[in-house]
């Protein structure tokens, strides 16, 4: 292995104490921790909410306190927490303070403190959010979406408080993941050890890279939004809100343009798709070339996917809004933008498949959740194509095929990598395996759980059934048969959601009971498995940092003892082990 | 991102071989020279994010303008027809650009090894830094004299959406603005305290790019909120809306 020349004199805030080790920590590593964890608490309540909601919708009425108010209320808090709370923060928060400082080979992001508020404003979005359970009126249950006017008029549920601490929650998550994100981007962009060069960059840093660019520009269309939105609702202005009549009685606002705040949302909503994905997408390249003792196929045509993805997603944020009415030639364009995005996409998927193709794949946790992971993706890509077309969106958007649609391509598929990502970087965070039986039972039950929530829903929304609906057992059009796949959909739900605990379960008792994993047990080429201790200890890598003299994805080297060759090893190095190989042979 | 840079530093083919033995030198590495150059990037890249937030406050200003109820504030008897008292804050604006560009000036030519003459650079750095802060508070100040103006008059924040957009434009920058006074002051403070030269040297810098680009987004603010209602249309008509 080689390290640099000479020691660097930077201060690395080394902690004193408890408190600045673990609470005020400015190190990149427990902040990733601190955000996970926080991540993970807010996606169980999320979980629960959905339980919640699938219980309404298999047998209506089996929860008394279940009224059309509370399952809006449910929804639209199940679709915030996921998209935002859970799957943003987990994977830039999270894996993205986690790994880009060890993957680049850096001691630390390059803002410590600015890091570590990105956390505490993370925490307190999520208080404040989780605060809108308990004020009068509970949380806002205008739907994910918070369209206007309905969002901020009387009779939504939650349109008193729980709107304005949603607005507040969301202003504050912004000003987190900005705080995070330049951290990110200029981590990456500068801080990165002698020989790091761009295009050795593992594709987890990549897709967190660009993903990152992408917040960074997107989210301030959510915060605009926002804001004008709590103008709308506080002091009584009119950007979106046009002139109504509600309750009998005419309000004060009038001429503002709902479509307005739905171009803002969803400029900022689409690019949000990729925000997850890309992170998702470079992870699950790297578990799989890891995972199949393979390079990974194609190393640069995956990196321009992940640019010309990024960039695409900013011209189609339209085609959430087909029935929202616009211009029919608008309409063409994101059309067209739409589909053209499935060719840098699928150049990915074929990648991943050509990655696997006759590699040494081993079965392990973190593969099957990756191979798990590109079979979810297509099927919700597929019918991402579907809706991508006007004509077929329009008779389909309002009903359950879009609902199994994204559910699909931007909950479960993102879902799946996040635990085959935890899976496969678990050793390195704690120092012990995850139990692997335990983990391939956890795979099944949530694969083959998934797709029995998911795959009968194209039919249910072929069929007619619209989404939203509190209840649609009164309504003649939807057949028993309907009703009858709703409740087995519903039996699954529950089991996936229960089989959770297992995973819950082998996170903590692993942390104490798990086999010793040592530096580098799945024998992976890319740098963070090259620590000099396992966690890594503050600061990363000892008194020197790492040089690195090659990519990260040498595997199935021929002439080398070990089968891979890690990014460390200079050519000279590389010859010299080739050559004391042959001598042994 | 410097795409001139990501070509320059591919040494490794597509299946990763090693070809260039050169890339150490060319690599950023994790040195202690280089944190400066990581400030200036965090900061454009904030710059980079305020863009985008401004840039679409204004696609939803000029969405709006072209609905029926928009009454226009740049019309004649409107307060924004003659806006002398935004002029007069505006000057103020570009008067602590032009002191902090002077500190910048100041500090970065200042000589360590000529006693005298550092130490006279170095009292007259600080003092442009006090008198930028110093002229923008004056201009802050002076927003908040407009709005009283606006409240006088009967121009309340709810009263057109007109009106909404002033106060949320000059308010969003107000707010940047002291954004950027919290970091005047933590630097002026660390003067006080006897801060080293290398690290004035680089606050400044970093205080003199913010105040130049609030100074640009003023006036890219103040051109729009006054203009007239035909300059919006052609606008909106050019961005297809």
């Amino acid at each position: 292995m080689s390290y640099a020349e000479e020691t660097e004199d930077i201060a690395l805030h080394e902690p004193k104490g408890f408190y600045s080790k673990y609470v005020w920590s400015q190190d990149h590593k427990v902040i990733a921790i601190q955000y996970s964890l926080t991540a993970i608490v807010a996606g169980l309540v999320a979980l629960v909410l959905s339980g919640l909601m699938r219980m309404q919708i298999g047998f209506p009425g089996s929860l008394e306190f279940m009224d059309a108010n509370t399952y809006y209320q449910a929804m639209t808090m199940h679709g915030m927490i996921m998209v935002i709370y859970l799957l943003t923060a987990l994977f830039l928060g999270g894996f993205g303070n986690y790994l880009i400082p060890l993957m680049v080979g850096a001691r630390d992001m390059v803002f410590p403190f600015v890091n570590m508020l990105s956390f505490w404003f993370y925490l307190l979005s999520v208080i404040i959010l989780f605060a809108s359970f308990f004020v009068p009126g509970g949380p806002t249950g205008a739907g994910w979406t918070l369209y206007p006017p309905q969002a901020i008029t009387a009779g939504t549920p939650g349109a008193e408080w729980g709107i304005v601490l949603m607005l507040v929650s969301l202003a504050v998550f912004i000003v987190a993941a900005t705080m995070g994100g330049l951290n990110y981007v200029t981590t990456i962009l500068q801080a990165r050890t002698y020989g790091m060069s761009l295009f050795r960059m593992p594709l987890s840093v990549w897709g967190i890279f660009m993903a990152t660019i992408l917040a960074l520009l997107a989210f301030p269309a959510l915060f605009v939004s926002a804001v004008m939105m709590l103008f709308d609702r506080l002091l009584g202005t009119s950007f979106f809100m046009p002139e109504m009549i509600s309750m009998g009685q005419q309000l004060d606002h009038k001429g503002g343009s709902p479509i307005l705040f739905q171009h803002l949302f969803w400029f900022f909503g689409h690019p949000e798709v990729y925000i997850v994905a890309l992170p998702a997408f470079g992870l699950v390249s790297d578990i799989l070339s890891v995972h199949s003792r393979k390079k990974i196929f194609g190393y640069k045509m995956m990196v321009w996917a992940i640019i010309a993805i990024g960039v695409l997603s900013f011209i189609v944020w339209a085609h959430h809004m087909y029935v929202s009415g616009m211009n029919p030639y608008f309409g063409f364009f994101f059309a067209t933008t739409t589909l053209i995005i499935a060719v840098p996409t699928a150049i990915k998927v074929y990648n991943w498949v050509l990655t696997l193709w006759k590699g040494d794949i081993h079965l392990t946790v973190p593969l099957l959740f990756a191979v798990a992971f590109i079979f979810t993706f297509l099927a919700g890509g597929l019918t991402g194509l579907f809706l991508g077309n006007v004509v077929v969106d329009v008779p389909l958007s309002d009903t359950y095929f879009v609902v199994a649609h994204f559910h699909m391509v931007m909950g479960v598929a993102p879902i799946l990598v996040v635990f085959g990502a935890i899976y496969h970087w678990y050793p390195k965070i704690t120092g012990r395996m995850l139990n692997d039986t335990i983990g391939k039972l956890h795979f099944w039950i949530t694969f083959l759980g998934t797709y029995a929530i998911y795959f009968p829903m194209h039919y249910l929304g072929i069929l007619g059934m619209p989404r939203r609906y509190y209840d649609s057992s009164e309504y003649e059009f939807i057949p028993q048969s309907a009703h009858d796949l709703n409740a087995f959909i519903t039996i699954a739900a529950i089991i996936v959601g229960v089989a959770q605990i297992l995973f819950l379960y082998n996170l903590f008792h692993s942390y104490f009971k798990g086999k010793k994993s040592g530096n580098n047990p799945w024998k992976a080429a890319s740098l963070e498995w090259m620590t000099t201790e396992t966690p890594p200890i503050h600061g990363n890598w000892g008194e020197k940092l790492p040089v690195v003299h090659r990519w990260p994805y040498d595997y199935s080297v021929p002439g080398v003892k070990e089968d891979f060759v890690d990014q460390t090893v200079s050519e000279t190095q590389l010859q010299a082990m080739i050559e004391s190989q042959k001598v042994k042979s | 991102m410097n795409t001139s840079y990501l070509l320059k530093e591919s040494n490794t083919n597509d299946d990763g071989d090693d070809d260039s033995q050169g890339n150490l030198s060319r690599s950023w590495g994790n040195n202690p020279e280089n944190h400066n150059l990581h400030n200036k990037t965090g900061l454009r890249i904030l710059l980079l994010v305020i863009s985008s937030l401004f840039f679409l406050f204004i696609i939803a200003f000029l969405i709006r303008s072209q609905l029926s109820d928009w009454e226009h504030l740049s019309e004649p008897w409107k307060p924004l027809a003659q806006p002398w008292q935004l002029w007069i804050n505006t000057a103020s604006l570009v008067v602590a650009s032009i002191f902090f560009q002077s500190a910048r000036f100041l500090s970065r030519r200042i000589d360590v090894g000529n006693a005298t003459q550092y130490q006279k650079d170095f009292r007259i750095a600080f003092q442009c830094l006090i008198l930028g802060g110093i002229f923008t508070i004056t201009f802050l100040a002076g927003q908040l004299y407009v709005w009283r103006e606006f409240v006088q008059l009967g121009y309340y924040i709810n009263a057109n959406p007109a009106n909404s957009f002033f106060y949320l434009f000059t308010g969003m920058h107000g707010l940047h603005l002291l954004g950027g006074m919290i970091a005047w002051s933590m630097t002026v403070s660390r003067v006080w305290n006897g801060a080293s030269l290398e690290h004035l040297k680089v606050k400044i810098d970093l205080c003199a790019i913010y105040w130049h680009y609030m100074l640009g987004l003023w006036l890219v603010l103040m051109f729009f909120l006054t203009s007239s209602p035909e300059t919006y249309a052609t606008l909106a008509r050019l961005c297809g809306l």
